[in-house]
């Protein structure tokens, strides 16, 4: 174990990243021209970086698997995006979303990041506003702001419950204007399997395009990596099908550190798993949260009866709620963090208070919401405020018009009306803060080699506060990497262009095209998704939302045997040189058999509660999370050796010089 | 490549055709009013028949434009049909067109080509004959036994049932194709405002009034020229 | 229920393709259609078959990834959902369910039910965007005011997924509502009216180029379009493009 230097500035919290920017070499601009750079994943992150490299002049080759850069999976958030603009005049700064989201992280993010993060947050509003991102705007025709959790402000900015898809268009449209001009080739439905290391520095990387199976070398002066999380290893996530952990693996795997990979984030609200057969869950955004409110019945009678359907939810009173938020965080009630809503809602599913047939569902009600919206709305038209059938109509009405798409799609899903009956709702796996260990330059332990997105391990800590992802990913593709890469390639002005023919490219090819051939050729028995499932399985028994030690210990012993098992009895339908989506689906997999291991190793390692990570040995009495900082105040980093458990430990300490280290309550 | 012309883009073809259709929708109506005096006064319609044949205005100016309006029209509906084909090489084996359109706006090219052999039919009937008696024969006087002559041959071309019967069914898909060009031809326009809802609402009636007054007037006449 | 899917396959571009008849059986009302497709597709791994490729990837109508034209409609019969939020309730016991690629000339099969639609992005490469650099160095967003109708309507065009549904469901494969989605997100847009006029011209001439079908306005596209995006779309690009092509030169 040693320790690791960030490359954190020196100088006040405030001042880093400004004396930094001034600090760092540039490019100029006519010697930008002769530099490549090869970004992988063109979601928030990457499509922002891409367009705002070949905006400087760089010339940028993208990758997304999709058909599309607009199809990333950023383009599925829903919420919002929080900025420190304080429209609201609600007491709102730089400090105090730099402050919420550290502690929201329980401490285990790097002050100098996030802090960073803070500063660039109102740019990017700026940004996108000036792209023609249509945000939520109040009738002056100004920017309309909602809260989320774990704060006690409105900084979230939001396009009804498709803001990750606004932002993403507008990451998009910019990725356009630069394809328009030919600064950035764009290279779709592609996917890369390694990363090519010339002397030390990360040179261009293997891709296969997924039409015609071609496996294809591609090189750069430096690469970015901001292919996303890693949730799809449980199988059952909000992510989507295709979202992998591919490229951050063979990039782990070539010498770049892997950080804190048990951080998962279990968001508190999603729609109940239906069946065996389910392919994906389902996330009702946190902005429900706002005016929903969370509850089981009291009583356990009551539980039974309605999940006999001799009960419904709405003919429950008051008196027999347990509106568990509420009664157990009075501060924060429905709005907690996304760790604490989960675990609280599990704690009451366990205790048998789940109100749909598996016992794994809560209630997520608008009743409330609905009256008073619909007595404000009386009042405001000057009607009758009494009359129960119009404030219901006109409530509904308000609803409708925040989260109708939200409303609808779980209608769609569940066969249910939700403004009729509360929702049901069970925490699912959403986000991953833990990634690719990266510098305050975004770089990784490879020499140009950056991770960002939700790809590094990022600003989040423990826990991500809802609206930050979008936060962090343009924040890091817009405004810091663009910034950071160029001090790095100002050394590569002379380098001229990287030849494919190299070695290093042909060894990679090699190694890829056996693995794919192997796959191939394996002919076992199972389907790459029978694999899938049961590693999820697996993983969410025994990695989910409450670990120990005994089950982290199996939870290591059986992927190590599934994996075998992979090995041995996969069976790949069709051939290598043709659109196979069971082939990529094969690579992914195999991946996530060896991610996994290291989750699980890595979860046993931090013997400590904090933000989503749960080791059921460290708790308070009442059942709060209990951190340790005296021996786990740092980034674990994990150094690949050609086995997940041979996996060596680095530690980066965590420096907290501007926040006092507190228990995190939200009391 | 952005500064070609109006009408080399596919919206500005749209263009064309509804400016063509506006035009030709308000022939229609021209047409109509002065057959519906047939029907109210055979004397009137007389005078407004030769007024309308000989008057040298009508004649070389409004007429060719109505001749390369409704040339126009046809050639640019089938150009455009032929191109709309082209963009689906293989179709569907199963197309439930049903469930999102109507029947006429799919169908805009049946209902045309209905119209256009009522039109060969109409030119055939009367369009043909006035320009042989009055450009090829020489008669300009509109006179026949000592009295106007167009009444008369109206009352004559539509004492056959069966001219009735073909002519009513035409009219019945000229409403079928109105139904669907009237709007149509204001959202090509880009028509889009407060106005546009009744403008809409207009488009119904008329699309179904016009047509329904050629008919009547049809039979009319037939039954006139039982008694 | 017991379902009988005509589906149609075809190796790759090249190859002809043919509808192919398969039975599925115990499908589950409360199952998605794709996952229907994963369990025929399991099935067909398991009996050494080719599994059928389909396009898909959130599973939550807001990618744009999945396609399908199901029983003649794309997406399937459900109005304003995804192929992927269609779930097999909406049919029942013993159907016979048609299952082809979005198509069009514009849109060449890759393989089966995949399609590439890459004409889109070029579209919304021609000009789909507000000319600003990335450097954040632009005015405070609330300087920019917009009155909150125009916002509301230029977020409700801007809610297209892109996923080609309308192209599929116009008889002339027309792509006006896709490309007017974003013609009029911009022309509603104070950021966007300084490049208006150009922007039209310019997406339309790609739309043209890429081999699309016009618009005989039948409405097939907001009938079938999973967002609802509205014909009021097209007229407002028509208006606008009409008016940069009568505009005087600069």
């Amino acid at each position: 174990m040693t320790s690791i230097d960030a490359k954190i500035p020196s100088g006040a919290l405030k001042d880093k990243w400004t004396s930094h920017k001034n600090n760092i070499n540039l490019v100029n601009p006519a010697n930008k021209r002769l530099i490549d750079v090869i970004v992988v994943g063109t979601g928030l992150a990457g499509g922002s970086a891409a367009a705002t490299l070949a905006e400087l002049g760089y010339n940028v080759k993208a990758f997304a698997f999709q058909d599309s850069p607009r199809r990333a999976h950023s383009i599925a958030a829903q919420g919002g995006i929080n900025a420190a603009k304080n429209y609201q005049g609600d007491g709102d700064s730089i400090y105090r979303l730099f402050y919420d989201t550290v502690k929201g992280g329980d401490y285990r993010s790097r002050e100098a990041n996030v802090y960073r993060l803070a500063e660039v947050s109102a740019n990017i509003i700026d940004q996108c506003v000036a792209q023609g991102v249509p945000f939520a705007r109040d009738y002056g025709g100004l920017l309309d702001n909602r809260s989320f959790g774990g704060v006690l402000v409105s900084r979230t900015f939001y396009a009804k419950g498709q803001t990750g898809q606004q932002l993403l268009l507008g990451a998009y449209s910019a990725m356009n204007r630069q394809i328009g001009r030919g600064k950035i080739k764009m290279y779709n439905r592609h996917e890369m399997l390694d990363v090519v290391v010339i002397d030390g520095k990360a040179r261009g990387i293997i891709a296969r395009d997924l039409v015609t199976g071609k496996v294809e070398r591609h090189s750069a002066h430096a690469v970015v990596v901001g292919s996303g999380g890693y949730g799809n290893v449980f199988f059952l996530s909000t992510n989507a099908m295709g979202s992998n952990v591919s490229a951050a693996w063979k990039v782990h795997k070539k010498g770049a550190y892997f950080a804190n990979p048990c951080f998962t984030q279990i968001h508190p609200t999603c729609i109940p798993v239906a069946g065996e057969l389910q392919a994906k869950l389902t996330l009702m955004s946190e902005s429900l949260r706002n005016d929903g409110r969370i509850w089981v019945p009291k009583n356990m009678e009551d539980v039974k009866a309605i999940r006999a359907g001799q009960l419904k939810p709405t003919q429950l009173t008051e008196d027999k709620r347990d509106y568990y938020l509420e009664r157990r965080y009075p501060a924060f009630g429905n709005l907690v963090p996304r760790d604490v809503a989960s675990r609280a809602a599990k704690e009451r599913c366990d205790a048998g208070y789940g109100v749909n047939q598996t016992g794994q569902a809560v209630y997520l009600d608008f009743a409330s919401a609905i009256a008073r919206y619909g007595k404000e709305t009386a009042h405001v038209q000057g009607l009758d405020e009494n009359d129960q059938a119009l404030v219901t109509k006109l409530g509904k009405a308000v609803i409708a018009n925040k989260y109708g798409n939200l409303f609808q799609m779980y209608e769609k899903i569940v066969d249910e009306n939700p403004y009729e009956s509360p929702m049901m709702i069970f925490p699912a796996v959403h986000y991953t803060m833990g990634g690719i260990w990266v510098d305050y330059n975004l770089m990784t332990t490879i020499p140009g080699l950056y991770a960002i997105g939700e790809a590094n391990f990022s600003d989040h800590g423990a826990n991500r506060l809802g609206a930050s992802a979008l936060m962090q990913g343009l924040a890091d593709g817009y405004f810091v990497l663009p910034y950071t890469i160029g001090d790095y390639l100002s050394h590569d002005i002379r380098t001229g262009p990287i030849p494919t023919d190299h070695q290093a490219f042909a060894d990679a090819e090699k190694d890829v095209v056996e693995r794919l051939d192997h796959l191939i050729n394996n002919k076992g028995t199972k389907s790459v998704d029978n694999f899938h499932r049961r590693l999820g399985h697996i993983m969410w028994e025994k990695c989910g939302m409450a670990r120990n030690r005994e089950g982290l210990v199996s939870a290591i012993s059986e992927i190590q045997a599934l994996r075998d098992e992979f090995w041995k009895d996969v069976k790949v339908p069709g051939g290598r040189n043709e659109f196979n989506e069971e082939l990529a689906k094969a690579g992914r997999v195999a991946d996530y058999l060896e991610l996994g291991e290291l989750f699980a190793k890595d979860a046993l390692l931090r013997e400590e509660s904090c933000g989503g990570h749960f080791r059921e040995e460290s708790q308070s009495d009442d059942g709060e999370a209990k951190r340790d900082d005296e021996n786990f105040k740092y980034v674990a980093m994990w150094e690949y050796t050609g086995n997940p458990a041979d996996a060596i430990l680095h530690k980066e300490d965590l420096v907290y010089e501007n926040i006092e280290l507190k228990t995190r309550s939200y009391k | 490549m952005s500064k070609s012309g109006l009408f080399k883009s596919s919206i500005g073809r749209k263009l064309a055709m509804a400016l063509s259709a506006l035009f030709l929708m308000i022939f229609l109506l021209q047409h109509l009013v002065i057959n519906i005096t047939a029907i109210i006064s055979p004397d009137t319609f007389n005078e407004l028949s030769h007024f309308m044949g000989t008057n040298p205005l009508v004649q070389f100016v409004a007429q060719p434009i109505l001749i390369f309006a409704v040339v126009f029209h046809f050639i640019m509906g089938f150009v455009l049909e032929i191109k709309n084909r082209a963009a689906r090489p293989i179709s569907y084996n199963k197309f439930n067109g049903a469930a999102n359109s109507t029947w006429m706006s799919r169908n805009m090219i049946i209902s045309g080509l209905v119209i256009l052999a009522f039109l060969a039919l109409h030119f055939v009937d009367f369009w043909f004959p006035e320009i042989n008696t009055k450009y090829i024969v020489g008669d300009m006087s509109g006179m026949h036994d000592g009295g106007f002559r167009y009444y008369e041959e109206l009352l004559h071309k539509f004492a056959n049932p069966v001219r009735v019967g073909v002519y009513v069914l035409a009219f019945i898909l000229l409403a079928l194709h109105l139904m669907h060009g009237f709007g149509s031809a204001f959202q090509s326009m880009g028509q889009n405002n407060k106005y546009i809802d009744g403008l809409k609402k207009f488009g119904v009636i008329y699309s179904v009034a016009v047509p329904l007054g050629f008919i009547l007037i049809a039979i009319s006449l037939y039954v006139t020229t039982l008694n | 229920m017991n379902l009988t899917l005509k589906i149609w396959r075809q190796q790759n571009s090249n190859d002809k393709g043919k509808m192919v008849d398969y039975q599925i059986s115990d499908v589950s009302g409360d199952m998605s259609f794709l996952e229907m497709l994963d369990v025929l597709n399991e099935d067909l791994i398991t009996k050494d078959d080719t599994p059928v490729s389909f396009d898909h990837d959130c599973r939550e109508g807001i990618c744009g990834m999945c396609s399908l034209q199901i029983n003649g409609e794309p997406h399937g019969p459900d109005k304003g959902v995804t192929t992927c939020q269609l779930h097999m309730r909406s049919f029942k016991d013993g159907d016979t369910i048609y299952i082809e690629p979005f198509r069009a000339k514009a849109f060449p099969i890759i393989k089966d039910l995949v399609v590439d639609r890459s004409a889109f992005d070029r579209i919304q490469q021609s000009g789909a965007y507000v000319s600003v650099n990335t450097s954040g160095n632009t005015q405070d967003a609330n300087n920019i005011p917009v009155p909150k109708e125009d916002a509301d309507m230029a977020f409700d065009a801007a809610t297209c997924i892109g996923c080609g549904a309308c192209v599929a469901a116009c008889k002339n494969s027309s792509a006006m509502l896709f490309v007017s989605a974003k013609v009029s997100q911009f022309a509603l847009l104070p950021q966007g009216k300084v490049e208006g006029k150009k922007r039209v011209q310019d997406m339309v001439a790609q739309m043209d180029a890429e081999g699309f079908g016009n618009c005989s306005n039948t409405g097939a596209c907001e009938a079938e379009c999973p967002k609802g995006i509205s014909l009021e779309n097209i007229a407002r690009m028509n208006r606008e493009l009409i008016s940069a092509k009568l505009a005087v030169k600069h």
